[in-house]
């Protein structure tokens, strides 16, 4: 599903150049759920960043479902994004006026979805993440759980290839946020590609593979016994 | 623009961002508002002094004798001329075609006014019936001098208003009751209305009798004519100017004065004076255009700041929209687009209510110097125009600059 050759990105800091990622290989197959981890500065946000499409890599080959990514346009790095990403943020980042239902079928909009489909298959998806009776709430009538589900269930409404969540349980409690990775473990189990970000151990053994980052490059690739979060719902 | 699912996302977006979409709206529709209504003022003080010089007939040339103070054909200066009756009707012959009214005036002078044992002192003044229409005199009750008078030296005399109230308040109306004037009766036949208190203290007794009677001889104090109107402004300004110089140039020629000695025969043209105070009114108005472009400017910088506070409040909603696959430019239109309609929605509705404002109240306002505001429906609509143009370019910028960032760092956690 993806595949990364010999990444090399470095940012430049007024006159230093600071070098973040230094070749990084790395392949994820289909229905994989694989946690990220690193300290703060070991480059995992860079990576989810160019994984994502919102950054570029200066070297290295990168592609995804078989379509090299490789100086995008941003009209066409958008209607990539759209095709086969789904992202969850660790701040939700929901449209703060829009109601739950209005925010999950905003990808489907970019979609060009007529608008009927877009409702229908918003109200799919937050029943999905239960959350079909907060279909009208407002982000800020929701609970921090309850906001990451509905990013969710927006990640998922477009049908990506792969999930790409940045510390999805960063801004929850931990009850939460074992609510939040039964979701993700249960979308996974539907044979979902999943990349989660964390730095938290309890997050990442709840995934099937950790890869470990250190200085930019990859340290340590392991598969671990699936933790499932359902034990301490 | 035609796309329904943007209508009902820009619909969805302003619906639930009422006090924005407000606080734009009323900017925009303010900004119009005051321009409409300066501009509808500026041209309600236009007609309004227009209408002040309706009070004399605007059309009047007025001459008035003095004294030369030039050397001229072996005449020493210093002397005063003298209008005569000879001067007024060869003035009226020579110039017939021009001349719509005209009438000679003599200044009754010397004499004792009596109402029974009260004495008078108003001015007496001999003219010939024409002179109402000339002095655009209203007759209030009974009648002007008429030809009749002239002709038979008839006894009689027209009051102004204000002697009616002041010396005829104990009779029911002064029509019938006599005057002495120099122990001459007078019969009251008339009482004339004029807009300023002071033109109403003059009694008016025909011409011939205050010559013949008064031992005026043939003597003229002075003659005012009025002009036939003509279609436009300029052209009556033209036609006065021409009739003054004709005049003048007539009695210059008669009493031997000097071509260049203008205080010996003052001919004065109410037109010209008009077409200075056309000439301020103008000014007037470019002043109201001045202060309407200052609000424009005002109203454009208003909206622009508007629209980069609504872009920037929004950079984390187009971060989060790109993350979701939305193109650079569908976010630049859709901003753009939001911001047109509510600019030119409360642009047309500051408009429809200024203009509606103006012609419900326009016509009641009754100021001096200000009559009936009114605005050139172009004039405004261009304005509304010009604003939306401005609203959108200033928001095109922020809205570019917006749909350029990188996503990460418009979804940074501030």
């Amino acid at each position: 599903m993806i595949e990364i050759k010999d990444l090399h990105k470095s940012y430049k800091m007024g006159t230093n150049s600071l070098h973040v990622l230094k070749g990084i290989n790395f392949k994820v197959e289909d229905g994989e759920l694989v946690a990220i981890m690193g300290s703060s500065g070991s480059g995992k946000s860079t990576l989810l960043n160019i994984l994502g499409m919102l950054d570029g890599a200066d070297s290295g080959e990168y592609t995804l479902d078989g379509v090299p990514i490789k100086n995008l346009s941003e009209t066409k790095a958008a209607q990539y994004r759209n095709k086969f990403l789904g992202f969850i943020f660790q701040s939700f980042n929901l449209i703060n006026y829009k109601s739950a239902a209005e925010n999950v079928a905003l990808p489907l909009y970019y979609q060009k979805v007529p608008r009927k489909e877009r409702q229908e298959k918003a109200m799919q998806y937050l029943e999905r993440v239960g959350l079909k009776p907060w279909a009208d709430h407002l982000p800020s009538e929701l609970s921090g759980g309850q906001k990451q589900r509905v990013a969710i269930a927006r990640a998922m409404a477009a049908e990506p290839k792969v999930l790409l969540a940045d510390e999805p349980t960063g801004a929850l409690d931990s009850k939460t946020s074992y609510e939040v990775m039964d979701l993700i473990q249960k979308i996974n189990d539907e044979g979902n590609t999943i990349l989660v970000v964390t730095h938290e151990e309890d997050i990442a053994h709840m995934c099937k593979r950790i890869v470990h980052l250190k200085d930019g490059v990859i340290v340590e690739d392991k598969k671990v016994e699936q933790v499932r979060a359902e034990q301490y719902v | 623009m035609f796309d329904l699912e943007r209508w009902q996302e820009i619909f969805d977006t302003i619906r639930k961002n009422k006090l924005r979409t407000f606080l734009t709206g009323l900017s925009v529709a303010s900004g119009i508002f005051i321009l409409v209504i300066l501009l509808g003022f500026g041209q309600g003080m236009r007609n309004g002094i227009e209408n002040e010089f309706k009070q004399d007939a605007s059309t009047s040339v007025w001459v008035w004798p003095g004294v030369t103070s030039k050397e001229y054909k072996g005449l020493n200066p210093g002397r005063r001329i003298q209008l005569v009756n000879e001067n007024y009707a060869k003035a009226n012959t020579m110039f017939d075609d021009d001349i719509e009214y005209g009438s000679a005036r003599v200044f009754v002078r010397g004499v004792s006014v009596n109402y029974g044992k009260e004495a008078l002192i108003y001015g007496v003044q001999g003219v010939a019936s024409d002179f109402q229409f000339i002095e655009n005199a209203q007759i209030s009750e009974g009648r002007f001098i008429n030809y009749q008078d002239e002709i038979s030296n008839g006894k009689v005399a027209i009051i102004g208003d204000k002697i009616k109230k002041d010396v005829f308040g104990e009779v029911e109306t002064p029509i019938g009751e006599f005057i002495d004037i120099s122990g001459i009766p007078f019969k009251v036949v008339g009482v004339y209305k004029e807009m300023e208190d002071r033109e109403e203290e003059r009694i008016y007794i025909p011409i011939t009798t205050a010559q013949r009677t008064f031992n005026g001889g043939n003597r003229v104090n002075n003659m005012t004519f009025t002009l036939p109107p003509v279609e436009n402004f300029d052209k009556a300004v033209a036609q006065a100017v021409d009739f003054k110089n004709g005049l003048r140039q007539y009695l210059q020629q008669t009493h031997t004065i000097a071509p260049d000695d203008t205080g010996a025969i003052e001919v004065w043209s109410a037109m010209e004076e008009a077409k200075r105070y056309y000439g301020l009114t103008n000014n007037i108005k470019l002043f109201f255009w001045f202060v309407g472009v200052c609000t424009i400017i005002a109203g454009v910088v208003g909206v622009s700041n508007i629209m980069m506070i609504v872009v920037k409040e929004r950079t984390r909603e187009i971060g989060i929209r790109k993350a979701l696959g939305a193109k650079p430019w569908s976010i630049i239109g859709m901003i753009l687009h939001e911001a047109i309609f509510v600019t030119a929605i409360s642009g047309f509705g500051g408009l429809i209510f200024s203009m509606a404002l103006l012609e419900i109240v326009g016509p009641n306002i009754e100021v001096d110097y200000i009559m009936n505001p009114s605005v050139n429906f172009n004039v405004a609509f261009s304005t509304v125009i010009v604003l939306i143009v401005a609203g959108t370019l200033a928001g095109f910028v922020p809205a570019y600059k917006a749909a350029k960032v990188k996503v990460i760092e418009s979804l940074r956690d501030e």
